[in-house]
């Protein structure tokens, strides 16, 4: 070996002994994906669980400053009545701000419709909210850009830029919007943002007692949430729509919509 | 050519320059779109920051953390409720929202109304419910008018543990 060669073969070994170990291992995607998480929240609802207490109605009310008795709501329950003869009956009294406490179902414009507890063939509750839809219609249609999907996924409105037109309510599929009888703007669920910018569940989340109403990040394959989403059987509201609800239901029945 | 076409014309191009003037000290400058394009997000980005700064009311999330967190001073109340068939409700719910509890709201507005027992114990004929599952009652004729909480412990709501 030349002299020469030598040196530049010391060089080398020099060279490749200095690579620190770090740099060899591979990067695991898992672990990049936990730094930097992308983050796409969405909401699971098991029907089966919900009772119509409505304490998430109430919590949402309180949480957001919605006022109670105005009959206007971010999030509601709608009770579902089946008798034996195939009438089917839907109703939400005050968005079952005070939960069901009848058996009567309300009309609408004051009228009720008894029925008779012998005739019930089937009901049950199911929990609604917006459902932060990946094309929603609602910010499509808005005039002045106040209303908007952000990267994590949820539809806001921009109280301070909305005119109050009621494009975005209109468009809204699913009567998810409303306006807000304090600041007179489009207002809507926000799946608690300040809540979940601060590590908390969502108000409604948060209160109900049967764990009807969940909430997870759907990017994140290990979310208990995303398990349930991905591997068992959930169904969304109106997706012949094709805004691509994020809200999804176990228990949906055909009429619910 | 001639003026009278230049003059409307003039008036034309003063009235968008106006309109771009007014636009550029109007808008805000942080308005834009995220990684949903302009169709879904055009927004002012400065507005998540407002939303996500609003103040929570509600405190600790989770059955558990809350009634650990409660239990930090009200232990044993916790413990017996945790026990009993009403662990599964959360404390807010009742005694409302305790972001800042104790020291704002120093006492909390307890909801002890008939109304609010009666969301789950309202007897509703729906035997396909999950509501079957709760006992409930015929507010109508149950003791009317009288708070629930007068004679039943929401704390502990086994019948045995009536006052």
């Amino acid at each position: 070996m030349e002299r020469r060669e030598f040196l530049k073969k010391c060089i080398l070994v020099v060279a490749g002994a200095s690579v620190p170990v770090s740099a060899l291992t591979l990067i695991d995607p898992k672990k990049v994906f936990a730094e930097n998480p992308d983050i796409q929240w969405a909401f699971l609802v098991d029907t089966n669980k919900c009772v119509g207490c409505g304490f998430c109605v109430k919590a949402c009310k309180v949480e957001n400053d919605v006022p109670l008795d105005a009959n206007v709501s971010r999030t509601w329950v709608e009770r579902y009545v089946y008798t034996k003869d195939d009438r089917r009956y839907v109703d939400s009294p005050k968005a079952a701000l005070n939960g069901f406490t009848e058996s009567r179902i309300d009309l609408g414009r004051g009228e009720f419709k008894d029925i008779d507890p012998k005739s019930v063939g089937k009901a049950f509750f199911v929990p609604k909210l917006c459902n932060h839809c990946s094309s929603p219609a609602c910010t499509q249609v808005c005039p002045v850009g106040a209303t908007y999907k952000t990267d994590d996924g949820v539809v806001l409105v921009d109280r301070k830029w909305c005119i109050g037109c009621g494009y975005c309510i209109m468009a809204c599929p699913y009567a998810a919007r409303f306006f807000h009888p304090v600041y007179n703007v489009a207002d809507k669920c926000t799946f608690c943002y300040h809540r979940l910018s601060k590590g908390l569940d969502s108000a409604c989340v948060n209160a109900c007692p049967f764990g009807a109403r969940k909430m997870g990040n759907i990017h994140d394959k290990e979310d208990p949430i995303t398990q349930i989403i991905m591997n068992e059987r959930v169904g969304v509201l109106k997706d012949e729509f094709g805004t691509k609800p994020q809200a999804f239901y176990i228990g949906l029945a055909q009429e619910v919509r | 050519m001639k003026s009278h076409v230049w003059r409307p014309l003039y008036v034309v191009i003063a009235f968008v320059v106006a309109l771009l003037v007014f636009r550029f000290f109007y808008v805000p400058n942080d308005f834009g779109s995220g990684k949903r394009g302009f169709m879904y997000s055009f927004h002012r980005k400065s507005n998540e920051m407002e939303w996500k700064n609003q103040p929570a009311k509600y405190g600790v999330s989770g059955r558990e953390r809350m009634h650990e967190y409660c239990s930090a001073c009200h232990g044993a109340i916790v413990k017996v409720r945790t026990e009993k068939l009403h662990g599964i409700i959360p404390c807010e719910d009742c005694h409302g929202p305790a972001m800042n509890h104790p020291e704002n709201p120093e006492k909390l507005n307890i909801d002890r109304s008939r109304e609010l027992c009666l969301r789950c114990h309202t007897n509703l004929p729906y035997t396909t419910s999950e509501r079957k599952r709760i006992p409930g009652i015929n507010p109508k004729t149950h003791n009317t008018g009288l708070e629930c909480v007068k004679c039943h412990n929401p704390h502990n709501p086994s019948l045995e543990g009536m006052k």
